[in-house]
């Protein structure tokens, strides 16, 4: 059984700010979930390589291209969706205080 | 409307109607339709209509307007399209305006396809019943108290309510075949980077694949031909030549030899089991070879899943924290209590679980016992499957243990939701192509799907024998 404790300092890695509530239900969910999951330990994977890449039909260099400049997204098209922006930057909360 | 991409074909070049009457006829059914069904999000009528003039200046001018010249296509809201809405089902995107169009987006128009709307779905993806949705659930055109399936539910809806001829969905774990079995149409799930990821949103990277609906096999191999193939955006697209699938399909299957997985069959409802066998029977009687194989590492597939997805999805959700994707908590006063606000009012609860899950088993000292642990299990998958393939030409069972649920019923139960997957996600994990084709439907009338599944870079059998099949029984 997964503890409130342990939910609260996994949410603050995720950077999730959960209520009370949420945190009761995810202990529950979580739990329920990972005691599922604990069938994976029913296998002898000792001598089997871990599956890290799904598939590649190439040559080792196939994807790679000639280190040439071309054209992004740009400026203004990445900031359009911004919540908050100036003179062609993302604004946040003041971070360091004076 | 019951169009295909032939009679479309036929229709435009016999001058019975232009592109542009068929796109403002498509959208205008599509409108007056979606209260019922909640498939769409957003409407494009704008795009449509620009696109389907420039099908028609095309056939004016007697040039070639391409494969998909006129079809309307309904794409699942997951999927960019410049200066289109594009909310991922999610309220932290409600405002989201794409910057550039995903690769297999360009495709399609370049096709000549005319993209009519953008449909509902789980957000980020992620559900097996589009009840996810931050902006309503989808119903099942087939049983309006149903769910559509998950997570494209929204494009399997449209395709089988007749609002598209076409639609993009995207499948991490049976999101295509799921919700294409639940409402009776075809979907399909290539062989992982047959088709570019470029502006697929990220769910889970090892996992994600862009993948089509239509209502006939034929429609979808013609589809994917103008989709798959090697896009430089996405170093995981692959670079094997695309075959047109849909010049070999000639109905004839006999010799080839199928695999039944014996673990697909239990624990399966017995009315959904006695129509893959009625299936399978039909495939015999059409020449095909059918012996029962083993895939043994089936049972452990939802764990294996679950872990991996999870950890995928809590690396590529981090970055929505209120800086760049439009939604912003207006409360926090500080950096940290801006991410965390934003997340914690943006993020549904599917959404939060998974994050919570994937972080959780990627935190300090739990990687090797879990994510570790998983890649392996995920090999043994994959190795099922390559063995089998040793033996046979292709797998069929079925999609899904159940036809469609209630709306409501299995939303409280993460893991009976998620254990509702176990047919789907071993082909997601192996990375093969794998589809659903409509076998017929339960005695109260809820579709059901065949799945076929083949080995890597095989679409072409895959859909030889999924279209032998429908031309056999007209399902």
């Amino acid at each position: 059984m997964i503890s409130h404790e342990e939910v609260r300092r996994v949410a603050d890695l995720a950077n999730l700010a959960l209520t009370e509530e949420e945190i009761e239900r995810m202990a529950q969910d979580l739990s329920g979930i990972l005691a599922h999951v604990d069938k994976l330990n029913e296998l002898d994977t000792s001598n089997v390589e871990p599956m890290a890449q799904v598939l590649y039909d190439a040559e080792p260099t196939a994807t790679l291209r000639e280190d040439a400049e071309r054209p992004g997204l740009g400026n203004r098209d990445a900031l359009a969706n911004a919540p908050l922006a100036g003179s062609g930057y993302f604004k946040v909360p003041k971070v360091i205080e004076r | 409307m019951s169009h295909t991409i032939d009679s479309i074909r036929k229709g435009l070049h016999e001058k019975q109607f232009s592109a542009e009457e068929l796109a403002r006829e498509t959208l205008a059914f599509a409108e007056a339709e979606n209260p019922k069904t909640n498939a769409y999000l957003t409407f494009a009528p704008e795009r449509a209509i620009a696109q389907a003039r420039r099908v028609d200046e095309t056939l004016a001018r007697s040039e070639d307007p391409g494969p998909l010249a006129g079809v309307p296509i309904a794409v699942k809201d997951v999927i960019l399209t410049r200066g289109l809405r594009t909310t991922c089902a999610s309220r932290l995107l409600a405002n989201y305006i794409a910057p550039y169009d995903a690769t297999a987006v360009i495709r399609v128009e370049q096709a000549g396809g005319v993209i009519i709307g953008k449909t509902n779905c789980d957000e980020f993806a992620m559900g097996s019943s589009t009840e996810n949705s931050a902006f309503g659930p989808v119903r099942n055109p087939a049983a309006l108290d149903r769910v559509p399936g998950g997570s494209s539910g929204g494009s399997a809806a449209a395709v089988a309510q007749g609002t598209a001829v076409l639609a993009l969905g995207s499948d991490t774990g049976g999101s295509v075949r799921q919700p294409a079995s639940f409402c009776g149409v075809t979907g399909v799930t290539p062989t992982y980077g047959r088709v570019s990821r470029y502006g697929l949103t990220a769910f889970a990277s090892s996992l994600d694949h862009i993948g089509p609906f239509s209502r006939s096999v034929r429609d979808s191999a013609v589809l994917l031909r103008t989709i798959a193939g090697r896009d430089e955006k996405d170093s995981t697209s692959a670079f094997a030549p695309v075959p047109d699938y849909a010049a070999a399909l000639n109905g004839d299957v006999r010799g080839m030899k199928i695999g039944l997985p014996k673990e697909f069959f239990e624990g399966l409802a017995s009315e959904t089991g006695d129509l893959i066998m009625a299936a399978v029977g039909e495939l015999q009687k059409l020449g095909c070879e059918v012996r029962e194989i083993k895939l043994p590492h089936t049972p452990y597939a939802i764990a294996c899943y679950y872990v991996i997805a999870t950890a995928e999805a809590s690396s590529n959700l981090a970055r929505y924290d209120g800086v760049r994707y439009t939604a912003r908590a207006s409360s926090a006063s500080t950096l940290a209590e801006m991410y965390r606000v934003t997340r914690d009012e943006g993020f549904g609860p599917e959404c939060k679980r998974r994050i919570m899950l994937g972080t959780y088993v990627l935190s300090a000292g739990y990687y090797d016992a879990y994510y570790l642990k998983a890649q392996k299990v995920r090999a043994l998958v994959a190795r099922d499957y390559a063995e089998a393939f040793e033996q046979v030409d292709a797998i069929v069972g079925p999609v899904s243990p159940f036809p469609a649920f209630r709306l409501g019923e299995k939303v409280n139960d993460p893991v009976a939701m998620y254990l509702s997957d176990i047919y789907t996600i071993t082909g997601d994990l192996a990375g093969i192509p794998c589809m659903s084709v409509p076998c017929g439907k339960t005695p109260e009338g809820l579709p059901v799907g065949l799945q076929i599944l083949t080995r890597h870079f095989n679409e072409m059998d895959m859909f030889r024998l999924a279209d032998a099949y429908q031309r056999a029984t007209s399902l």
